[in-house]
């Protein structure tokens, strides 16, 4: 079985299922440098995140990897193979879930299944014995005939999911998996994701969700106009924070001000950050925090209007590395 | 995909070399498509029929009834001379409408906001060969349309009109693969180039003109009539429409009527095959790669 430590330092070459060196994608209208010199290794049985906000360069960055979009720089190996040398053999190797429904509409369900594994060179009987085994799989056995345009949203990307496991990839890449599902749909394919990578299954996923990327990746690539800002496990990542709370503090005056005033005189405070309407502030330790906080800002003549306490997340960690927010 | 599964539950993947899996791919892309004909086949026949139908009915029917002929004012005579030249544009017509039909309009579709057509391009085969299978597609429905048409074209008129055919089969056969492949490359560049937004306009903008400018309704040789100072400029600019060739054609292969010279119907057919298919590929690779 699965015994392959993710993100371990052992890594070899030999487990790098995608190598990315140097990775470019300038798009010739309007001269936009969407992924800037990327370099990237993801190892077998991980599942790799990239997170971060509309923009970043993740799509276009699965679109390299997956043949979609040709690189203007650099270079790309996937399961072995140079995906701008050798594109109709990388296609072998991977299963891809684009953001939008792109299931084919002229057929049913079970068609979608059938035709994508005859398209990979499975006969009638395989085909036929492979949609059904992945119906069931994804629970989709009673809609086998419904068109697909009449199934639910997290059905059909149930079925795309199914389809693009069909044949076996070397890895699974996921753009935005559950962008635009309800929690119910989005929490079964948490578990979908998670029972994959128990197989084995490689994963690249992007997302623009921390919790998604916190609770599904061994490893994180944090992105932000087309450059990794940084790339570690989520524990990790976290703990780069260097701070055990965060305090978001709404007041009202100079804001720019008090975040100066609460970094001097609050005690165990490593930074703080005004963002829009907010002061964020990094405290060491846990105890006794709001209480300080809440001193220091009324002797300096502030009104808090609203004051909550976190530990660090994947938010805590993008912001520290950008100075915004990941959802603005 | 050939796979193996090892004692340990680790399925490793074997992989198949490009030749072995492009040919195979082709196959099931193909596949693919024919079944979703045969989904539609009663709507695609009727869309086969529809505009046949409707020309010969009116035109070696209708107006030979009411006396409104458009023989050339020679009688049933003349009603029987453009019998055969009508027969023979329609057929040509038909191939042409559904070469374009059977491969815009559902890449219009497929290209659309959901890009449908993703799952197809990630399939193991050169992109290239992807629109190459669209437009194989397309030509066998093209060739479908023309069994389909051919006997209605003949069989319907008024009495007294006669349909007068003499059939080289050796041109005929040649003619309507040839035909089939340029159509549905036409469609592939039109499908590749038009925004799904405007397909419509296709319609009235390209296909309306290339029908009553493509000889349909006449012999290209009788617009010679037609000259400014001289030039039978009607004539000229009609040979940048490559339906006339296609309707030239079968009036050679269909009917003992004057026709343009083989000579160069056959090299101007290839020609047109060879142009459109290398914009339909280029335009097919702008649109599924950036």
């Amino acid at each position: 079985m699965f015994t392959h430590n993710p993100g371990n330092d052992s890594n070899t070459a030999a487990d790098e299922v995608i190598r990315c060196d140097k990775l470019t994608k300038r798009y010739a209208d309007g001269d936009i440098l969407a992924v800037d010199q990327l370099d990237l290794s993801v190892y077998h049985g991980e599942i790799f995140g990239l997170l971060g906000p509309n923009g970043a360069g993740k799509t276009t960055t699965v679109g390299m990897l997956t043949t979609l979009v040709i690189p203007t720089g650099g270079k790309a190996i996937v399961a072995g193979v140079d995906v701008v040398a050798q594109p109709a053999l990388v296609k072998q190797m991977i299963g891809v879930v684009a953001q939008t429904n792109n299931l084919d509409r002229a057929l049913t369900v079970w068609e979608n299944l059938y035709y994508h594994g005859r398209f990979f060179g499975m006969n009638r009987k395989e085909a036929r014995a492979a949609a059904d085994e992945y119906l069931v799989r994804f629970r989709l056995a009673e809609r086998a005939k419904a068109e697909v345009m009449a199934i639910s949203g997290g059905m059909a990307k149930r079925l795309m999911v199914a389809r693009a496991l069909l044949h076996h990839p070397s890895v699974l890449f996921l753009d935005e998996p559950t962008a635009g599902l309800d929690p119910q749909a989005r929490i079964a394919l948490w578990e979908i994701l998670d029972k994959l990578h128990a197989e084995g299954q490689t994963i690249l996923l992007t997302t623009h969700y921390m919790e998604e990327a916190d609770a599904l990746c061994n490893r994180l690539a944090i992105m932000d106009h087309g450059r990794i800002l940084a790339l570690d496990t989520p524990k990790k990542l976290k703990e780069s924070v260097a701070a055990d709370t965060i305090v978001t503090v709404s007041a009202t005056g100079d804001l720019d001000a008090l975040a100066r005033l609460l970094q001097e005189q609050v005690e165990g405070a490593t930074r703080s950050q005004r963002l829009d309407t907010t002061i964020q502030l990094h405290v060491k330790g846990t105890t006794g925090v709001l209480p300080r906080v809440v001193t220091v800002a009324e002797q300096g003549g502030y009104n808090i209007t609203d004051l909550s306490i976190a530990e660090p997340t994947l938010e805590t960690v993008f912001i520290n590395l950008t100075g915004k927010e990941l959802r603005d | 995909m050939a796979t193996t599964t090892s004692s340990t539950g680790r399925t490793t993947i074997r992989m198949r070399s490009q030749g072995v899996a492009s040919r195979i791919a082709f196959g099931a892309l193909l596949l693919r498509d024919l079944t979703v004909l045969k989904k539609n086949l009663g709507i695609f026949i009727a869309r086969t029929l529809i505009q046949p139908f409707l020309l010969v009915f009116v035109f070696l029917f209708v107006f030979p009834k009411i006396g409104q002929g458009i023989g050339g004012g020679s009688g049933l005579a003349g009603e029987s001379a453009f019998a055969a030249v009508l027969v023979s544009g329609v057929v040509g017509l038909s191939i042409m409408f559904q070469g374009i039909q059977a491969v815009a309009l559902p890449l219009a579709n497929e290209f659309g906001y959901t890009k449908e057509i993703e799952d197809r391009v990630l399939a193991p085969l050169p992109v290239s060969l992807v629109a190459i299978g669209k437009v194989l597609a397309g030509a066998i429905q093209g060739l479908i349309a023309a069994a389909i048409v051919f006997p209605i074209a003949y069989a319907i008129h008024a009495r007294g009109v006669e349909v007068h055919l003499s059939v080289h089969w050796v041109l005929l056969i040649t003619l309507i693969p040839l035909t089939s492949i340029m159509t549905s490359s036409l469609g592939l560049v039109l499908g590749t180039r038009i925004s799904p937004r405007n397909i419509g306009l296709m319609f009235g903008f390209i296909v309306l003109p290339l029908t009553f400018l493509g000889g349909t309704y006449y012999p290209w040789e009788t617009l010679s009539a037609i000259k400014v100072g001289g030039f039978p400029w009607l004539q000229a600019l009609v040979c940048i429409n490559p339906l006339i060739y296609v309707t030239e054609g079968f009036r050679a292969a269909l009917t003992p009527a004057a026709h343009m010279p083989l000579y160069v119907i056959y090299p101007v057919l290839v020609g047109f095959c060879v142009l459109f298919l290398w914009l339909g590929v280029r335009g097919f690779y702008r649109r599924v790669l950036s």
